[in-house]
């Protein structure tokens, strides 16, 4: 077997990944939250204002970096329940599991973030244009996800089930994206483009993608501590957890 | 892989599948229904049924702004390049508000005119720092460019 197969069949195993994430964890908690404070610094104090909506456009710097995590993270939680159903892999489960909540709340972050922003500039808190009622939508699957896992007793079936919706429900994600495009909506089309160059003055730009970093990794972070739990309880009985649960009553 | 594990690959990819051509139709076919605005041109034209509440986009033609002196009451030109549209409404604007700035309008037709009972602003894709923005239009008004909207660099 090649070494990276090989290393990709260990990390699925429990007691390995949550040795692994619990030394990865003191790093990516603190890169997360140097990233976070320099973007926001960067956001909100040293990038300039606006010509049209002056200190009111940097709001931008939680919301759009929001609003891409809700549509990554999905996507991270489809494929791992792509993999889960499968697979059967354990380690799946938890992971997309685990991260339905986390999305949850940058799904949530964002659309509260768009209409605080909406009714100063555009003069409404909300409006039912493509965007962001796919955003919505995004969210209720997101939580539709969540209520499943809860609704089923035994875990294993309990995330299969919810990771089934959530695959299916990936069809939203060309959606949200391509609204903008795709039909007359109040919501402007986007500003950075991955390909070309992007609608925003360098100096506006580069807190935006420190922002972007910087919410990955806070993702990470959070993502790895709930699956460490997870994972923990699911194994409750093994051996290696039990070693860890005496370790952690030693110290 | 063994055959199992073959035979749910099989299965669940042909689901996402069929649940991603089901949803392509039927964005495909809301294509009409969830058309957000109109534009003059397609008013006149006639594509609006009369009576119909629905919204109107364009831009708020230059110079046509004019507010009620003891109200709230503000009357301007919406345009699409193409035709004019009068629109009258009656409260508070969006900051975004002014001369040459994409609105949509929610109302309906009234003798010829458009009564909004909503006016919102549409803001486009553009940021751009204050220095750029007077640098870029000093530099039009020098050059004789007749003004375009700034973009970023």
């Amino acid at each position: 077997m090649n070494p990276l197969l090989l290393w990709f069949h260990k990390l699925g195993s429990p007691p390995y990944f949550y040795r692994l994430a619990g030394r990865l964890l003191p790093w990516l908690w603190g890169l997360a939250l140097i990233g976070l404070v320099a973007g926001l610094y960067g956001g909100l104090v040293l990038a300039p204002a606006d010509y049209q909506q002056s200190d009111a456009f940097r709001i931008i710097y939680v919301h759009v970096p929001s609003a891409w995590m809700s549509m990554f993270i999905y996507a991270f939680m489809a494929a791992n329940g792509f993999v889960a159903l499968v697979w059967r892999i354990k380690l799946s489960e938890t992971l997309a599991m685990a991260a339905a909540p986390i999305g949850a709340a940058f799904t949530a972050i964002c659309l509260a973030t768009g209409s605080i922003w909406g009714k100063p500039m555009w003069g409404t808190w909300w409006t039912w244009d493509a965007r962001l009622t796919s955003e919505l939508v995004l969210l209720f699957l997101y939580l539709g996800v969540i209520g499943l896992y809860h609704a089923i007793e035994d875990r294993r079936q309990a995330s299969r089930a919810a990771a089934f919706l959530a695959l299916i429900g990936i069809v939203n994600l060309p959606i949200v994206h391509f609204s903008v495009k795709w039909w007359n909506t109040l919501h402007q089309g986007s500003t950075v483009k991955l390909f070309g160059p992007s609608l925003i003055d360098g100096r506006m730009l580069w807190p935006l993608l420190v922002m972007a970093l910087a919410t990955k990794l806070l993702f990470a972070a959070s993502l790895l501590s709930r699956a460490r739990v997870d994972l923990l309880e699911l194994e409750a009985g093994k051996e290696w957890a039990r070693q860890v649960a005496l370790a952690g009553e030693r110290t | 892989m063994n055959p199992t594990r073959k035979r749910r690959l099989v299965v669940i990819s042909l689901i996402l599948g069929a649940v991603g051509i089901a949803a392509t139709l039927t964005v495909f076919a809301l294509q009409q229904n969830i058309t957000y605005l109109h534009t003059p041109v397609e008013v006149l034209a006639g594509k609006v049924p009369a009576d119909a509440r629905f919204r109107l986009g364009g831009m708020v033609k230059a110079g046509s702004i004019q507010r009620a002196g003891d109200s709230l009451k503000t009357g301007f030109t919406v345009t699409d390049g193409d035709a004019d549209m009068a629109v009258e409404y009656t409260g508070i604007l969006p900051d975004l508000f002014r001369e040459k700035q994409s609105v949509i309008a929610t109302g309906r037709m009234e003798n010829g005119r458009f009564v909004a009972s909503e006016v919102l602003a549409k803001h486009d894709e553009n940021y751009v720092p204050r220095d750029v923005a007077e640098a870029m239009a000093n530099a039009h008004k020098k050059h004789d460019i007749p003004e375009k909207k700034p973009t970023a660099q």
